[in-house]
């Protein structure tokens, strides 16, 4: 057995890499043609997104994005993991950062003390936002698909209307945010990219932190083992003593914490308060970078990535006059054809190993018969 | 796949089926009757004008026609097994074809576009989850992406530079006919301001539906009920419906489960393509981001709301463009207006289950109740950006206390392979 793992081993790492460069280079394709279509240059297109991207400001630029979307990506994959789909991810990561805003501009405490409150009312907000969708689902049967929905725009509601009760005017423009977050409170970038005028996020290494930590917890831990078992079959699952509903809730209770985190690199790194130019849409950016790794944190970090990298050099393109839209086509085909692409390679797999092991059964059926 | 659809998997138990009553037209006129009689009670008692008048009505019917129509593909898609929530793209990629052929060649051709652009959308995701056996879900949300950039895209090659048009707007669409039934608008509007206990509310309302009304609202409201007849009344609705509820057994009796269900998604994008046609023609005269404002969501939550069936998503559809309506009409007065409303509803609710014996539905439904009179005494107008909340809590309070009588296709989104039984 151990002699013919080896070499298909290989096998299936090269089956699981296709997907999603198939996926990468359909999606070149038919960007590049939409690009035909609307008499756009096609080469000098990609060679502006390469250039661009690869400047030592962009790649800090592309480093934050990610860091972010890694994030948001991992609290969509905590529930995925189990079947359950968090599309609330924006509603709690926003409505988490505006609370930890508002207290983390309220109080005055010692540093480090004041960054860790931060960060834990906004994981307990997050965490309490996509809870109710967990309990919902869990006492009263209602999809979580729809839930999340609903609790993301009534999070968009809550927010606009706390931060009129408690928002004073952002210096030098017209939007409204919490109180600044006292210097205490804040957490300084890292100068990480040589040559770089921009410096990464100081949360990028909590990201990385959260990524080695779900690895841990999905992948080595009884409660992650019964995570991953009642996703595959919760029949399996109740069958070995797993308590579905109490998994449901912290399961989603995980996700709604992680997604509390999103807005810190933002909130700690370079805003320090919490106003309504926060992006919205991260939940949806979150969902589609988890497919795109698999759920898998090194695969989500290499999507994440990924992501950034379009997201920051399609800048580049409204200035040289092509419509940076295109990269959103690109990213939603990217999306379409990596699951595409990922369920041909299961289907190749199925019957691959069923034709071998077909063949391994006449083989071992006909060699006695030769024998005797 | 790893990520396993779970918007299906707890369904009702069978036995709860029987028991089950049929909810016959003359209930449903006799609720409505009710609900107009307890309307017209709270306007007398709080003053809030606007909760029956005229302008909240014909708003009302406006907002309800994108989400009604985004439900009703919802539900083409959802009866085939088929769980859509790419409705929410395949509005977008209306509303830009809307935009795109209205300007160029007239309204009627921007609805052409529209459907057309829908049905594209529709057939991505059939392709993905039919042919590919993708997790519905999982195409539904790269759909939405795919919608989103590619309207932003083609808005931004075909407007930008355009008279009237811009990077994120089309130039102006003609608006299509409005119609009215001549002769009762003035008599009505007479009858609405004399503020009568019942006469007036539905002067209000007869007004609001029978004047100025679009064409497209007219062709909404019929495709309602031709969904209902081709879903319901024909045989090959009763083989699509198979196909969400056995696909197995649909296969067994010579139905083509694949076609079936292309068909299901396809015509799903169409009416979701017809919705955005209306609100780019018929609400805004001309397409805008963002214009959509997840009406496509909403659909799916009216549809789930209507359990599954047309009139229920019709009745979803109405009661959320009511909310979307009141927030426009002097939002906090009306609103707190029917806070005082669901407190009574939810009171009479939380009882009824009691009475049934299930007591802990019953005393959620009374303390929310409580709450939300509690909150009417206190206040004396909702704040504006929560008044927007309502359509959104109403749904969350719907699903929480009614989730258990909701029957989805038994098969819904499952993946279905031809050969292989459940």
């Amino acid at each position: 057995m151990q002699r013919a793992g080896a070499p298909l081993d290989l096998r299936s790492l090269a089956l699981g890499l296709a997907a999603p460069l198939l996926a990468i280079a359909f999606a070149l394709l038919l960007a590049s043609l939409v690009l035909v279509g609307a008499g756009d240059p096609v080469f000098s297109t990609y060679r502006l997104l390469l250039d661009y991207g690869q400047r030592p400001r962009s790649i800090s630029l592309v480093l934050n994005s990610a860091t972010i979307y890694y994030l948001s990506a991992l609290a969509v994959a905590i529930g995925f993991r189990m079947g359950l789909f968090n599309i609330g991810v924006d509603g709690q990561y926003r409505l988490a950062a505006m609370t930890a805003a508002w207290v983390g501009g309220t109080l005055t405490l010692p540093p480090g003390l004041h960054q860790l409150v931060i960060v834990l009312v906004a994981v307990a907000v997050g965490a309490m936002w996509a809870g109710l969708a967990g309990l919902l689902k869990a006492t009263r049967g209602v999809s979580e698909v729809i839930s999340t929905i609903m609790l993301n725009a009534i999070a968009t509601g809550l927010v606009a209307f706390f931060l009129r009760k408690v928002a004073v005017p952002v210096a030098g423009s017209n939007n409204i945010g919490t109180a600044p977050i006292a210097e205490s409170g804040r957490l300084g970038g890292l100068p990480l990219v040589p040559g770089s005028p921009l410096e990464v996020f100081g949360f990028l290494p909590v990201a990385v932190l959260a990524g080695i930590a779900y690895w841990v917890i999905l992948g080595r831990t009884r409660f992650g083992f019964d995570l991953r078992a009642t996703g595959r079959s919760q029949t399996a699952a109740v069958a070995s003593g797993v308590d579905v509903k109490k998994m449901t809730v912290a399961t989603m209770v995980m996700s709604g914490a992680v997604a509390g985190l999103v807005g810190m690199p933002q909130l700690l790194g370079a805003s320090y308060s919490y106003s309504l130019d926060f992006p919205a849409g991260l939940g949806f950016t979150g969902i589609a970078i988890a497919l795109l790794g698999r759920n898998h944190p090194v695969g989500i970090a290499f999507g994440a990535l990924l992501w950034a990298y379009l997201d920051v050099s399609s800048v580049i393109l409204d200035i040289e006059g092509v419509s940076r839209e295109i990269v959103t086509i690109m990213q939603g085909t990217i999306v379409l054809s990596v699951v595409i692409a990922y369920e041909l390679v299961r289907r190749y797999r199925l019957r691959d190993e069923q034709r071998r092991v077909a063949r391994q059964l006449s083989e071992a059926t006909s060699s006695p018969a030769v024998a005797a | 796949m790893t990520a396993v659809p779970e918007h299906q998997s707890r369904t009702v138990q069978p036995e709860l089926r029987p028991r089950a009553r049929k909810l016959t037209p003359a209930h449903m006129l006799l609720g409505a009757a009710g609900l107009l009689v307890l309307l017209s009670l709270v306007r007398v008692l709080t003053g809030a004008d606007d909760i029956t008048s005229a302008g909240t009505t014909s708003a009302a019917l406006g907002l309800a026609v994108p989400i009604g129509m985004a439900g009703m593909g919802a539900l083409w898609a959802e009866r085939a097994g088929i769980v859509n929530i790419g409705l929410e793209g395949m509005l977008i990629l209306g509303t830009w074809g809307a935009g795109y052929a209205g300007y160029l060649y007239g309204p009627w051709a921007g609805v052409g576009l529209a459907v057309a652009m829908g049905a594209a959308g529709g057939l991505i995701h059939a392709v993905a989850t039919v042919s590919f056996g993708v997790d519905h879900v999982v195409s539904g949300v790269a759909v939405i992406l795919l919608g989103t950039g590619t309207a932003q895209y083609l808005s931004s090659v075909a407007y930008e530079g355009v008279p009237g048009g811009g990077d994120t707007q089309s130039p102006p669409i003609d608006n299509l006919p409005v119609l009215s039934v001549p002769g009762v608008g003035g008599p009505l509007g007479d009858l609405e301001a004399r503020g009568w206990f019942l006469v007036s509310d539905v002067a209000g309302i007869l007004r609001g539906v029978l004047t100025a009304t679009s064409v497209l609202t007219l062709i909404a409201i019929a495709l309602v009920v031709l969904t209902w007849f081709v879903l319901w009344r024909t045989a090959f609705g009763l083989r699509l419906r198979a196909c969400g509820e056995r696909p197995e057994a649909a296969e067994s009796l010579g139905v083509n489960v694949y076609t079936m269900k292309y068909v299901a998604v396809v015509v799903s994008g169409a009416f979701a393509g017809f919705g955005g046609a209306f609100l780019a023609i018929a609400a805004a005269s001309a397409y805008r981001e963002g214009q959509t404002g997840g009406r496509g969501f909403i659909g799916i939550a009216a549809m789930i709301f209507g359990n599954w069936r047309p009139g229920g998503t019709a009745a979803g559809a109405a009661l959320f463009g009511y909310a979307d309506a009141l927030q426009l009409r002097r939002g906090g007065e009306s609103v707190h207006a029917l806070l005082l409303l669901l407190g009574v509803v939810l009171v009479a609710f939380g009882i009824w289950l009691i009475l049934r014996g299930s007591r802990r539905g019953g005393i959620t439904g009374l303390v929310v109740a409580v709450a939300v009179l509690t909150w009417f005494s206190l206040v004396d107008a909702v704040p504006g950006e929560l008044t927007g909340l309502t359509p959104y809590v109403a749904t969350l309070l719907v699903l929480g206390l009614a989730a258990q009588r909701l029957r989805p296709p038994a098969a819904n989104g499952l993946s279905y392979r031809k050969g292989t039984s459940a």
